[in-house]
């Protein structure tokens, strides 16, 4: 029989060693459906490597890739810290990116430093509210904020489609379901010439930094922590839960709209409804392959754009479906899951000599 | 006014609200035997989408109807093992391990389709389940073609109401299952493994859900389509607790969800050109959330619902 012992305090190389583990786990794991489309898994992954590592190009497309899931990342890790699930990053990233358009393409003139900052404050604002919506209907009314989270994903979509469709459908873009392009003084500037890579990437690094200093800095921080830990503990502590779910779900959903700005903003000029392919949902993959740090979001979403954008590049040149990048993503969800539990409690298997000699 | 009348009793109104139910009768039940052994199963999502992939790709490799509805049964159940071992043995986050599951399933069933049909532009096309024809009964007036224009998977679900309702609350291993998901400690007590009645129930609960995704594929169209589950899953797990975990009540909250969207749908031809279409299509979404709203305050969560168990340990 196995038996789990709880462990103490986690110091950061164990917490570093699981992440580590539980990333080549779900790159072992891809083997099998590698197998399965007739990949040889060696020159799969070298592909893989050079696509995404292979130029200076492959390296930027890596990092353009990773400034999303670094945003939606921190969105889910800020939450789940504090045990608030919000599995919303999806439409919170997609109101960010409206309301950027809506404020970018005409709305306001000026010059790019008053644009750009308030482009980018309109993208935080209307993702944290968007994630007020259910943090209000959990604190208020108790209704489970994972439910409405996601139903709201799919609201928020159609919200956008009919949008594009509508008031704010490009008269210049030929019939297409697609926003008018973001003001040049708006745009976020790119950071080398040539590359896609664009100032969201400092923006999320900044982000990164200052969620880190929130949570081991501050008082909110503490109280995020606490209420993660054990609310009815930190409420009977006087912690004021409620407030604290509060600032945690506007600072998640803001995150979240950050992304989309970075998305419309920075890299596409304009906005459609497919502008991400499941950034919000690969935030919780980078948030719980980041054992919910900070710091650790940023490694775990350079691993996990470099796995899309390598697998990108690997189904250019072999034909085998990109969907392996997802799958891949997915294994290492349920890798890092299982691994955390090595983190927590040292596994014992007990029934052997040893138990028996306990016994006596 | 005599419009809206006039769909309320025209029969075809009430075979689609009963067709648009069907996959979620099978979601809700499926969804509702986890919970009652005290487990969220988040994992419903994928398991939709790999019933509808492995259910249609079992008959278009060439296996009857039937035989792919039990493929896709046993597809639901290996994810289910997966988010069982993962919550119960393991106690890991209920609502982690079941956003996993769905990620897992629904890339695996994405990934697994397309290695298959590498290049096709339509997708292939099986030969769905034909409404059963019952001689007499489908010559009712308005009764015979509202139910009796049915598949033969809408009666399976309608069946499984009743048995799952009779297995809950008239067999022992109903009990049993109630009461893991109430006090675990107590099953302990008498002797039973908790592990072992949550993690079956997890199982059963998931085989089902995929049967779900499997009508879809099968009967309501005759092919796969990438995002076709479209928010399904979740839906179901709203009606869960508006059902308040109760069979009947599950089969309640999927007929009203299924005629309100067969009413939206058709009101929609009535006033399509005042209102955007993704209005009426934001409906069912919106009207989760409502039905969440209105049973909030007096929702009676299984007691041992996302607590995990360790033996030995109170």
């Amino acid at each position: 029989m196995i038996r789990f012992e709880p462990r103490g305090p986690v110091p950061v190389s164990r917490m570093l060693a699981v992440s580590v583990a539980a990333a080549l786990a779900a790159l072992m794991l891809a083997a099998i459906p590698m197998a399965f489309a007739g990949l040889s898994v060696f020159e799969a992954y070298g592909l893989m490597a050079k696509g995404a590592f292979g130029s200076l190009f492959a390296f930027t497309e890596m990092l353009t890739r990773a400034t999303p899931l670094i945003l939606t990342g921190l969105a889910a890790a800020v939450a789940f810290k504090a045990k608030l699930w919000n599995i919303g990053a999806e439409g919170q990233l997609y109101a960010g990116a409206l309301a950027a358009v809506a404020v970018g393409t005409g709305l306001v003139s000026g010059p790019a430093y008053v644009l750009i900052p308030l482009v980018v404050l309109a993208g935080a604002l209307a993702g944290g509210l968007v994630m007020l919506g259910p943090t209000l209907l959990k604190t208020r009314l108790g209704v489970d904020e994972v439910v409405t989270t996601l139903l709201l994903n799919f609201v928020i979509l159609l919200f956008v489609q009919m949008m594009l469709e509508g008031p704010m459908q490009d008269p210049m873009g030929m019939g297409w379901p697609q926003s008018e392009p973001i003001l040049d003084e708006a745009a976020l500037p790119k950071l080398m010439a040539r590359m896609r890579i664009h100032w969201g990437l400092i923006v999320a690094l900044v982000a990164a930094l200052g969620v880190w200093f929130l949570l081991k800095r501050t008082v909110w921080g503490f109280e995020i922590r606490a209420v993660g830990e054990n609310a009815a503990a930190a409420r009977h502590a006087g912690i004021p839960v409620t407030a604290t779910f509060i600032r945690v779900g506007l600072l998640s959903g803001a995150l979240a709209g950050l992304a989309g700005v970075g998305e419309v903003a920075g890299l596409k000029g304009y906005l459609t409804a497919d502008l991400s392919p499941g950034f919000g949902y690969s935030g919780i993959v980078v948030a719980m392959l980041a054992g919910l740090s900070p710091v650790g979001v940023v490694l775990a979403a350079l691993f996990i754009a470099s796995i899309f954008v390598g697998a990108d590049s690997m189904s250019r040149a072999t034909g085998v479906s990109n969907y392996l990048a997802d799958l891949i993503v997915a294994m290492a969800l349920i890798s890092v899951l299982v691994s955390g539990l090595f983190l927590r409690f040292k596994v014992r298997f007990v029934g052997g000599p040893a138990a028996k000699e306990a016994a006596e | 006014m005599t419009e809206i009348l006039d769909i309320l009793i025209s029969a075809n109104f009430w075979a689609a609200a009963l067709r648009i139910a069907t996959p979620l009768i099978f979601g809700v039940i499926g969804a509702l035997v986890c919970e009652r052994a005290g487990v969220l199963n988040l994992g419903i999502e994928g398991i939709f989408t790999a019933g509808a992939m492995a259910g249609w790709m079992a008959v278009w490799l060439g296996a009857g109807l039937w035989g792919g509805v039990l493929v896709a049964a046993m597809a639901g159940a290996f994810f289910g093992l997966i988010h069982a071992i993962l919550t119960v043995p393991l106690g890991l986050s209920q609502h982690v391990s079941g956003i996993g599951v769905t990620l897992f399933a629904t890339s695996l069933s994405y990934f697994i389709y397309r290695t298959a049909l590498p290049d096709v532009s339509s997708p292939p096309r099986i030969e769905a389940f034909k409404p059963l024809d019952i001689p007499l009964l489908s010559d009712l007036p308005f009764i015979g073609p509202a139910l009796f224009q049915q598949t033969a998977l809408t009666f399976l679900a309608l069946a499984l109401v009743l048995a799952t309702a009779y297995v809950l609350y008239r067999t022992p291993l109903g009990l049993a299952i109630r009461a893991v998901g109430d006090n675990p400690a107590a099953v302990e007590s008498q002797g039973l493994s908790v592990y072992a009645i949550r993690i079956g129930t997890v199982v059963a609960g998931s085989a089902i859900m995929a049967l779900g995704g499997a009508f879809l594929t099968m009967s309501a169209f005759d092919a796969f389509f990438f995002g076709m589950v479209n928010g399904r899953g979740w839906i179901c797990i709203a009606l869960t607790v508006f059902a308040s975990w109760r069979p009947g009540k599950a089969l309640i909250g999927a007929l009203l969800f299924g005629a309100f969207d067969a009413f939206q749908v058709r009101l929609q031809t009535e006033v399509g050109s005042f209102i955007p279409g993704q209005v009426f299509l934001m409906m069912p979404y919106l009207l989760s959330i409502a039905a969440l709203i209105v049973v909030a305050r007096k929702a009676d969560y299984p007691r041992a619902l996302l607590v995990p168990y360790f033996r030995g340990q109170r």
